[in-house]
Order: C-alpha cells, then sequence, then structure tokens
C-alpha cells in the first residue's frame, strides 16, 4: 500500500467561518473533518462535502472543497448520485440526525444496503436546532421540547443499530468532546471502501439542555479499551448498539470489507462514468435500431 | 384498400401483445407504416385488452377510428367490437370456444376458425397457439407476404429454439391456408417497398435519445407508463456504458439524477405523475443549484393514483407549477414518437447550456403506442453541446465564481476535480461565489441580481427554440390547437374536415416553456376561430396559453375518459362547434353499455351481458334513463334490466326478471 502524505489541515480552511452558536459540537466536527481529510491525503479538488439541511449541514460551506448543500434529507441521495458519475471522487455527506435519520432516513437505509463507497457523518444533537427546538427522531423518550410540551412519547432511532441491520460495512460513533478520536474515525470511515457511518454526539448548547457535554463525558467511554471487544462481530456490535444508560460506547463499532456497488456494475470498468466519451458507437447504435425492425 | 385496421381482443394474459407485434412487423419488414394503439390493463391476467393495428401505404399518425378485420380472443371482445367491424370487413374466432351471436353490419364476415381441428396434426399445443393460428388467417385477409411474417417469428422465437420456430410457422401457415381456402380476402392493394423501418415506441425513442446524446445515468422508480424507459436502460445499459440505478423512491430518482449531473455526467430520470409529484423539491433545487437534468415526465389518468393504465394530458399544471419559487425550467412536449427521439438530444443540450432542469412531458400513447419511423430518424450522430464548462483555471482571471453575474445569465460551470475552481452548490440563496446570503446574512442587492441572472437564461434559450407554425392553409375556418402527443390525430382530422368543406389549420406546441409569447399572439391575433384541444377534464393547456398571450380560445374540445382522440371525434366536435350544435356530456347508448358491463361484471356473473338499449324518459322524473337488457351470453335470452341516468350515469336500479 502507498504511503500515504497527509495534508496540512489549512489545506481545507474554507471561504467563511461557521455562524453556529458558540459552544455547538459542530464546530468540533468540522475541524474533525477538515482532519480526517488531511489524515486520509485527500486533495481538496477531489473532495465533494454534501449536505442536506439543519444547522449541521451548513458544514460544506466552510470546508475547502467541493460540496452541495442540497434539500433537507436528500444528501445521501445526492452524494449517491456524483458518486456514481466519478467514482474518483471521495464523497464524504455531513448532516444532521433531522436530516438523516427523520425526513432522509429512506436514502440512509438504501444507501448501507448497496454498500456504495461513502462516508456519513451524522452530528446527532437529539433536537431540531435550526427551526428552534423540537423534538428529533432521536430526542430520548420523555424529553420535554418545544413540539413536546408533555414530553416526547417516541421511541428515538438507533442508528448504530439500524446501520448494523442494513448493511452498512464502516459503522462508528464520535463524540464532539474528543475532536482527535472523532478524526481518526472519519478518516479512517474515507479510506474504506463502501458505507461508512460515523453517528457523532455533537451536543446542542441552545435547545438540548439534557444531552449535553458534561451529561455525555460522564457516560461515553471508548470501545477500544474494552477488553475483548472486536469490530469484526455484527452480533457483539448489535449488543452494543443498544448499551444507553449509565455507560455509553463510542469509537468503532463494526467493520467488514465487502464489495461495493460500484465493484459490482460492470459500467465501472471502464473507468468514471464523467471520463467516458459522449458520443455514442455507431455500429453499437446502429446493431440498438436493428432491434426494433 | 390502400390502408387496414386490425383489432385484437382478448383478456390480458391471452398473448395477443406477441401477435399484435409479429403483424406489426411483418407489414413494417414489408414497407407499410404502422400504428399500434393498447388499450391495456395493469392486472397480469384477466381484464379487457384491445390492441389495434393501424397498416397504410402512406404514413399513419394515429391509430385512425375504422376497423377492418377483429382478431376476438375472448367472447367478450365479439361482443363489444364485432359490432364496429366496417361493412367488408371480417372478424376472426376459435369456434370451438367462442360464437359470433350478436348483429353485425352489412357484409362484415363472421370467419370461424376450428382450432381444435386445425391444430390435431400438432398434437398437443399450448392456448396462446390459436393465436398464431388466428395471425396466420389474418396474413391472407389483409394480403400480407407469408414469407416475411416466417421470417418475424423466426427471429422472435430463435431464442426457444428451433422446434417452437417451427412449430408457429406451421401453424400460422394453417392458418393462412385455411383463410384461403374458405375466405374472401379484404381486399388490400399493397405495394411492398421492403424498405425496413423501425417499429419504436415513444419510451424506446427517448432512450435511444438519450443513449446518442451521451446519457451516461439513468434512475427510477417503476412506475407506469414510464417503466419500459427503466426497462429499456436496464437491458442495453452495459453495452451502452449508461448505470441505471432503481431507487427506494422519486425523491431519491431526481436527487441522483442531480447529483450525477452536478458531478458532470449527463442524466436522466423518468417517472409519471405521482412520482413527479414527488420530485417536485428538487426540480427547484437543480434550478436552484444550476445543476443540469432531464427528467421525463409520462403522463397517465389522474388524479392521484388515477387510472394506471390509461392516457391523459392533465400534468401540465404540474410541470409548471413545479416546486417553490421562481426558478428557470424548461418543458418540451414531444409530438410524435420521432419527436421523443429528437427532444431528448435537444434537452440534454439545453440542461447543459442553460445548467437547468430540463422537462419531456410525454403520456402514455406517445410513450407506449409503437409505430414505424424512418431509420434515420434514430441516429447516432446527433449535435451534443456542453455549454460553457471550465476544464482548468490558473487564477490568473481572478478567482473562479461559480455564479459569476454575466449579461447571459449563463455562468461557466466547473466539475468536481478540476483545480482551483472549487465550490459549493448551495439551494439557500448564494452569491456569485456560491457563498451562502441566506438568513443573517442576507443583501438585497446580491439577491435581486442573482435572481435576475437565473431568470435571464430563459430568454436566451427561447431565441433558439423554433417558435410555433400554423400547419395547413393560412387562412381558414377555424384554427386547431394542440400540444404534445395531440399533433397527429389532430393533424389527420384536418383531411376529413377539408373534406366536409371545413377549412382548417392547426397550431400546435411542443415548447411549453419558455413560450413564444410573441409569434403565438401574432398567428392568434389573424385566427378567425380557436379550438384548443386537449386530453384533460379543465383546458390546461387554454388556460396557459392565454396566460401568456391573452388570447381566449373559441373552444375547447376536451376529453378525460382514458382513451386517446380518434380523428373522427374531433371531425364530429369542430363541425358541431361550426354549425352551433350545443355539444353534451349525456352518456351515449355506447358508453351505457360500459357502465352495463361494469355492473355485470361487480354485481351479477359472467353468464350475462349486456343487449339492446333503449331512452325513456323515466318515471323517476330525475333525468331520463338507458333502459341496457341484460341477457344470457349463450341464448340471448333477457334476464332483466338495468337503468342508467343519462345525465348522470348513475345506475339506479337493476331489476331482473321473476
Amino acid at each position: 500500500m502507498a504511503t500515504i502524505v497527509e495534508l496540512p489541515i489549512e489545506t481545507y480552511a474554507g471561504p467563511v467561518d461557521p455562524d453556529w452558536c458558540p459552544g455547538c459540537g459542530d464546530f468540533s466536527v468540522l475541524k474533525a473533518v477538515k482532519m480526517a481529510a488531511a489524515k486520509a491525503a485527500v486533495a481538496p479538488k477531489d473532495l465533494v462535502v454534501v449536505s442536506g439541511i439543519g444547522c449541521s449541514s451548513n458544514l460544506p460551506g466552510y470546508v475547502h472543497a467541493y460540496g452541495v448543500h442540497s434539500l433537507h434529507g436528500r444528501a445521501v441521495a445526492v452524494a449517491t448520485g456524483i458518486k456514481l458519475a466519478n467514482t474518483d471522487l471521495k464523497v464524504v455527506i455531513t448532516g444532521g440526525d433531522g436530516d438523516g435519520y427523520g425526513i432522509g432516513i429512506g436514502h440512509f437505509i438504501h444507501a448501507m444496503r448497496r454498500n456504495l463507497d461513502l462516508t456519513y457523518v451524522v452530528m446527532d444533537n437529539q433536537i431540531y436546532g435550526l427551526t428552534t427546538g423540537q423534538a428529533s427522531p432521536t430526542t430520548m423518550k420523555e424529553m420535554r421540547t418545544k413540539s413536546t410540551p408533555r414530553g416526547n412519547v417516541e421511541l428515538p432511532i438507533n442508528p448504530i443499530a439500524l446501520a448494523l441491520v442494513s448493511g452498512a460495512t464502516y459503522i462508528a460513533r464520535g463524540f464532539s468532546g474528543d475532536p482527535g478520536q472523532m478524526a481518526d474515525l472519519i478518516a479512517a470511515g474515507i479510506r474504506h471502501k463502501g458505507f461508512a457511518l460515523i453517528d457523532v454526539f455533537s451536543p446542542c448548547v441552545t435547545y438540548n439542555m439534557l444531552n449535553t457535554y458534561p451529561w455525555f463525558k460522564k457516560r461515553v467511554y471508548k470501545l477500544e479499551d474494552e477488553a475483548g471487544y472486536s469490530p469484526d462481530n455484527g452480533k457483539a456490535a448489535l449488543d452494543k448498539s443498544f448499551e444507553w444508560g449509565d455507560r455509553i460506547p463510542i469509537g468503532l463499532f463494526y467493520k467488514d470489507d465487502q464489495p461495493t456497488y460500484e465493484d459490482s456494475d460492470p459500467a465501472y470498468q471502464r473507468g468514471a462514468l464523467v471520463r467516458q466519451p459522449l458520443p455514442a458507437d455507431p455500429a453499437l447504435f446502429q446493431s440498438l435500431v436493428e432491434e426494433l425492425m | 384498400m390502400t390502408e387496414v385496421t386490425i383489432g385484437i381482443g382478448g383478456a390480458a394474459g391471452d398473448g395477443l401483445d406477441k401477435t399484435g407485434d409479429t403483424l406489426a412487423k411483418t407489414a413494417a419488414r414489408l414497407g407499410l407504416y404502422v400504428y399500434a394503439y393498447n388499450s391495456y390493463q395493469s392486472i397480469i391476467r384477466g381484464g379487457h385488452i384491445w390492441l389495434r393495428v393501424r397498416l397504410g401505404q402512406e404514413k399513419v399518425t394515429s391509430h385512425g377510428d375504422h376497423l377492418h378485420a377483429l382478431i376476438a380472443l375472448n367472447q367478450d371482445s365479439i361482443e363489444r367490437h364485432a359490432p364496429e367491424v366496417e361493412p367488408g370487413g371480417v372478424i376472426l374466432f376459435n369456434s370451438d370456444k367462442l360464437r359470433c351471436n350478436i348483429p353485425l353490419r352489412e357484409t362484415v364476415l363472421a370467419a370461424p376458425l376450428p382450432i381444435r381441428e386445425l391444430t390435431k396434426p400438432f398434437g398437443a399445443v399450448q392456448p396462446v397457439m390459436q393465436n398464431t393460428v388466428a395471425l396466420g388467417a389474418l396474413l391472407f385477409l389483409a394480403g400480407l407476404d407469408f414469407e416475411m411474417a416466417a421470417e418475424v417469428l423466426a427471429d422472435t422465437f430463435a431464442h426457444k429454439g428451433q422446434g417452437v420456430v417451427d412449430q408457429n410457422v406451421k401453424l400460422a401457415r394453417t392458418g393462412y391456408d385455411y383463410a384461403q381456402e374458405h375466405f374472401v380476402p379484404l381486399g388490400c392493394e399493397w405495394k411492398f417497398s421492403r424498405r425496413r423501418r423501425p417499429f419504436v415506441t415513444g419510451n424506446e425513442a427517448f432512450s435511444l435519445g438519450a443513449v446518442a446524446a451521451g446519457c451516461k445515468f439513468y434512475s427510477a422508480y417503476p412506475m407506469t407508463p414510464a417503466s419500459a424507459i427503466l426497462h429499456w436502460m436496464a437491458a442495453h445499459g452495459e453495452r451502452c456504458g449508461v448505470v441505471v440505478k432503481q431507487c427506494e423512491d422519486e425523491l431519491a430518482v431526481v436527487n441522483m439524477a442531480i447529483g450525477a449531473g452536478f458531478a458532470g455526467v449527463r442524466a436522466m430520470c423518468g417517472t409519471s405523475g405521482g412520482g413527479f409529484a414527488l420530485m417536485t423539491e428538487a426540480i427547484g433545487q437543480a434550478g436552484m443549484i444550476e445543476a443540469p437534468v432531464v427528467i421525463v415526465e409520462v403522463q397517465r389518468g389522474g388524479p392521484s393514483t388515477g387510472i394506471p393504465t390509461k392516457t391523459e394530458q392533465a400534468d401540465l399544471n404540474q410541470v409548471y407549477g413545479a416546486s417553490q419559487g421562481d426558478f428557470p425550467r424548461i418543458i418540451i412536449a414531444p409530438r410524435d414518437t420521432r419527436d421523443c427521439f429528437d427532444s431528448t438530444v435537444e434537452a440534454f443540450n439545453l440542461a447543459e447550456k442553460y445548467q437547468l432542469p430540463v422537462i419531456l412531458i410525454s403520456d402514455l400513447l406517445v410513450s407506449e403506442h409503437p409505430e414505424t419511423i424512418e431509420p434515420e430518424d434514430l441516429r447516432a450522430s446527433v449535435p451534443i453541446d456542453r455549454g460553457e464548462l471550465v476544464t482548468s483555471w490558473n487564477g490568473e482571471n481572478g478567482r473562479y465564481k461559480r455564479y459569476a453575474f454575466t449579461p447571459s445569465g449563463i455562468s461557466p460551470r466547473a466539475l468536481p476535480g478540476t483545480a482551483n475552481t472549487l465550490h459549493v452548490a448551495a439551494t439557500d440563496e448564494h452569491d456569485e461565489e456560491g457563498i451562502l446570503i441566506s438568513d443573517v446574512f442576507t443583501n438585497s442587492a446580491v439577491r435581486r441580481k442573482i435572481a435576475e441572472k437565473r431568470m435571464k437564461k430563459l430568454a436566451l434559450a427561447l431565441s433558439e427554440l423554433p417558435a410555433p407554425r400554423l400547419e395547413g392553409p393560412a387562412e381558414a375556418d377555424v384554427t386547431l390547437i394542440g400540444w404534445g402527443s395531440t399533433w397527429g390525430v389532430i393533424h389527420e382530422a384536418l383531411q376529413p374536415l377539408a373534406a366536409a368543406g371545413i377549412r382548417a389549420n392547426l397550431l400546435h406546441f411542443k415548447y411549453l416553456l419558455p413560450f413564444h409569447s410573441r409569434e403565438a399572439s401574432e398567428i392568434l391575433a389573424r385566427c378567425k376561430r380557436t379550438i384548443c384541444i386537449e386530453l384533460n377534464a379543465t383546458g390546461q393547456f387554454a388556460r396557459h396559453l392565454r396566460a401568456e398571450t391573452g388570447h381566449t380560445v373559441s373552444e375547447r374540445i376536451l376529453k378525460y375518459d382514458g382513451e386517446p382522440f380518434e380523428p373522427r371525434e374531433i371531425v364530429e366536435q369542430v363541425r358541431a362547434i361550426l354549425e352551433g350544435r350545443p355539444r353534451s356530456l349525456d352518456v351515449t347508448p355506447a358508453e351505457a353499455r360500459e357502465i352495463a358491463y361494469h355492473y355485470v361484471r361487480v354485481h351479477l356473473n359472467e353468464d350475462v351481458r349486456p343487449g339492446r338499449i333503449v331512452k325513456t324518459n323515466g318515471n323517476s322524473a330525475v333525468e331520463p334513463l338507458w333502459l341496457v337488457e341484460i341477457v344470457s351470453r349463450d341464448s340471448g335470452e333477457k334476464h332483466g334490466e338495468l337503468r342508467v341516468g343519462v345525465e348522470t350515469g348513475s345506475t339506479y336500479s337493476w331489476q331482473p326478471i321473476r
């Protein structure tokens, strides 16, 4: 394997500064995404950061790379189109829990099922922040929000378990309190051939007064420090994914090397679609017309 | 006779599509022109299927309104269609199973085929083989060349082995010989040029157009009547270098295509009205981030799930209005099969040149019906214009601005992977560089100029699109107006109108947005009387025409029963309008019969059918009634009477004879 020469993190400095609330967990994620791109040595011109809508989905605008700031819930679909069009690009999707696990959950599940070579970083703050504090798909039960004044009655989505049963081949969880570990997890996700999910506890300091930095700091522990845990066992990973309470695991839950969607489509044997000549081969085209005669 | 229309009726699963295809391809290879239309249903087996194949020495542009020969594969088809067969025509049916026991028009020949006896030498044959015998008989009656049919059968069944080919050819020959011995031919006088023409559907033409234009990505979710594009692409994608993605929903379909377009490949997606509704938000996205994408919207009967296997032109409001806010889009309505190919090539060029979504609005009729077109209509060599693409940027001319404000509104596009042209394409409002100006950073001046920049592109696009032109005599008593797939049938109606002493011309629209308002207004100002003809209930195009030109059409001819127009309907309605006769929405006797068929299916049983139909003023005084006799299929004996409202179409009462 070729030696990867890390790039300086300044390479990815975006044109404008974030307008997130001071203390927002997303600052750490932005830093970790840039560090990860540097670690994985992806040239900015070959990096595409795709997001949906939400506070966290503003992230592509803060990175020096190509990007699409798409529609609410559609980032995974747009990213899929970009990747299938140009397999030479590294495509990183960034967004929030409402975007990915609420309005966009269909694309999320199907992208994992396809094992597309995409990296998806979800800034999970368990609340709708941009719209000023409504319950999100990962809001804990009984939590009071603007839309659940008597307490949330719905079970939260379990993204790690969902990813495990949906076919993702790289599943990890980060925490904004530890950008270094998060950067390592994202960098490994970018290098991983297949669909990588990095769910990140990225606290909303304005609208989520339950799942705060101190709340997480008291609870999180690293899977890599857990004796006997190995990320090659799906069933063990599923057990761990349900751990939620006094102890909450972060780190790499699961990794498996499987053929990607792109590997299995013969159209890519000729290389990236974007590099193929446009005009149809006349002899081939004539044979298509002959079929109709 | 230099034109003949053959109807094949049966149940879904009777295999009549193969029979029709063999017939059509035989005629096409002999050099005749063919136009076919299949009134099918989406169920796998059962239901009534009615395929019409029209053959002509000259080009035909609709399925017409004549019926010269009927191949009836079930009793239903005899009852429903045998009375339509014109004098001198013929009805072929399996006399082992079916009976032609209803009144026919003068000199119509009921031609029974003793299938069991005829197929005896072949041992046990599948029921579908009766079709092949009937086809053989028809080949003789319609004066077609048997050897050519044998060649088509050989090609069709080659993949099943020589045994199957031989059996089919022999069965067809048996039918042919039997007909020669027992029946009188229809009297067709063909001159076979043997110039082979492709027999193509609109969906195939869309697919071939996309391949010729260099489309590399096609995404779709199964939806009738657009699925055939997905099927064609899936079957041919590998050879053509097209990645075909069946998605989880139409949200994914269109967003993937937009992502692929952003990344620099020519991408297309297809759907029908319901799927298009799901794509709505993303169409605005393509307009906002200025990503090229081609969307094929194949209309079917709406609203909601509607009539999935029937045709309509009622999604026009939807494609005009899809997505919030003002943004540029181009809408093209291909007028026929050949035009589906040309329009697709054009759509890709427009999408990339102007960096916007292009919607090809088709319908079940143009997408699904096959017809012969000229071989050179489908060309590998087509113009490809990718618009202004930045392939390298050294920074000497300053910073690259993805949405640079230019006089034309077109900002040169750079693709991911290019150095020094990095940018984020945002659905939030943004400045020339793509930096957001939404929320707290809103800037009214920048917003105004970028909004103008985007919309400016349409003015330029309009200048390169051909303006509508009058077809037919410049001076006319009446101008017929249509859009999209109705071109063929309106075009064909001009001749019988002329024969009836009515000078009519045709103003047909293909480019619906941007709209040639000035040119259309100039033409309309010179028209004496205008009639807009559309397959929808509310006159959606007439309303659009008024918005764009201020011209209110004199009259509208609207149809929304799921079936395409036939030339005679248009002629009759135009005449009624010009003669000042009132046009009625009352239930016709034929419709009363169809309403009765539905009642029989739901509430009675297969042993009975509608019989004689008479009108009464009705005792109820609510409305006049059609009294529909319900008779035994076997004996013709009356079982009872169904009352159908002449005005409302309601089925009031079923009165069995005790």
